[in-house]
């Protein structure tokens, strides 16, 4: 996403691309002495996870916009094939060791459907997901870095009404599960994939080869987050914690939230960031791409000039992706690349939803005056 | 620096250590001899279910 009217910029030099990687080896190689290995491990993960979206131009909300303009599937197609790939290990992993590993399953409901309308309309509007927005933040996007902080604070709130809103009418958990629910996956993603090629433009039907070789080294990356975490990778959970940690250390009073009350958030409130796995693997996706656009020499790039009403746009919706996520349970990250790879029933009702919710995103887009 | 990419990731990264010094003044202190295995795999203990797919329960 660099901006047209930057100077080709020049080659970083050797020593900066040393001291890129030294870096981030000695923040991992600190952060496991003094917090422990498996948190050293996350922060790795979660570099790996920058490294790869921001170096082989992986996204979500991108490939969803050219598949709905321009009938464009590849990127579309590389989700869904790093999806199953993930699938075929991790259904079964957590099958047979369900106490240690959980998977991203939560129940669909009103809220829910209606969560990832609005997640799938903003990330259309703000061309950044989950991981979209820690990504272009990380790489110097100034409409994502704005966005990030009111996604975290919308996500604190949407958790902190949370039960409100599940209230209004929610099903019980479905999990495809065993050998027939994982059959079930490959058979909805492969179905997908197949009506995505029907619809394709002519000449649109290869997929890059960058997008195979970052579609396999994402999934053995969230097989390395679900092994290591004993979760699968998300990212909405952590930017609410981060609002959270930040209420509480003005002195706001969250005692009259059901979620935040629970004694899990109220430990991970307690424990520092540097030990929570969502944050880790986010703070790791935020420094994957820095490092990448850094390598690249693309910190160079102009920033654009945009009118106020994109930037109040570009707010309004940074605090409804946060928001809507949590009550969708889950982004395009924790719903529906995690929810469906570890056979959530949710994660299928999210991608539905959210896409029919980006049809309307790029509209709003377009009003906004965010295209340019 | 000004007005370019640079501008906006010295930004980013100042807020992220911002938020980070507030959280380490602010919580337990870290302690890598009380942390769990490397591997959640393996380990036999329960997944923490900090997620953003976890449904909260009214108690």
């Amino acid at each position: 996403m660099t901006s047209a009217a930057a100077i080709a910029p020049a080659q970083s030099s050797t020593l900066t691309r040393t001291g890129l990687i030294l870096g981030a080896l000695v923040a991992i190689l600190a952060l496991s002495a003094t917090a422990g290995v498996r948190y050293g491990l996350l922060l790795a993960v979660g570099l790996g996870f920058g490294l790869i979206l921001e170096g082989f131009r992986f996204g979500f909300a991108g490939p969803w916009r050219a598949m709905i303009l321009r009938r464009e599937p590849a990127g579309l197609i590389a989700q869904l094939l790093s999806i199953a790939l993930v699938a075929l290990v991790a259904i079964p992993l957590i099958t047979n060791n369900g106490t240690e590993l959980i998977g991203a399953h939560a129940p669909v409901g009103y809220a829910m459907i209606g969560g990832a309308f609005v997640f799938g309309a903003c990330m259309q509007i703000v061309l950044g997901c989950g991981s979209g927005t820690l990504v272009n933040a990380g790489s110097g996007n100034p409409v994502s870095a704005l966005a990030l902080p009111f996604f975290a604070i919308g996500s604190f709130a949407g958790a902190y009404h949370l039960l409100w809103w599940t209230n209004l009418g929610t099903a019980p958990v479905v999990v495809l599960s065993g050998t027939s629910g994982l059959v079930l996956t490959l058979a909805g993603l492969a179905a997908v994939a197949g009506l995505a090629l029907y619809l394709a433009a002519p000449g649109a039907r290869s997929l890059p080869r960058r997008l195979w070789i970052a579609a396999g080294l994402l999934a053995a990356l969230a097989l390395a987050n679900l092994v290591v975490a004993g979760q699968p990778w998300g990212v909405v959970y952590g930017l609410g914690l981060w609002a959270a940690k930040g209420a509480t250390a003005l002195g706001m009073d969250i005692s009259g939230s059901a979620f935040w009350t629970l004694p899990t958030n109220q430990a991970r409130i307690a424990e520092s960031l540097l030990t929570d796995v969502t944050s880790l693997t986010n703070i790791g996706i935020i420094g994957g791409a820095f490092i990448i656009a850094a390598w690249r020499s693309g910190l160079s790039a102009r920033l654009p000039q945009l009118p106020l009403r994109a930037w109040i746009g570009t707010i309004i919706a940074g605090f409804l992706l946060g928001y809507s996520s949590r009550l969708a349970f889950g982004c395009n990250v924790g719903a529906f690349f995690s929810g469906i790879s570890t056979g959530s029933l949710h994660g299928w009702v999210w991608f539905v939803a959210a896409f029919a919710g980006a049809f309307q995103g790029i509209r709003i887009r377009k009003a906004l005056g965010l295209d340019g | 620096m000004m007005m370019t990419r640079r501008l906006t990731v010295v930004t980013v990264f100042a807020l992220l250590l911002g938020l980070l010094g507030v959280d380490l003044a602010n919580s337990a202190p870290l302690d890598p001899f009380q942390a769990p295995p490397a591997l959640a795999l393996g380990s036999g203990l329960a997944g923490a279910g900090a997620h953003c797919a976890a449904l909260p329960t009214a108690d």
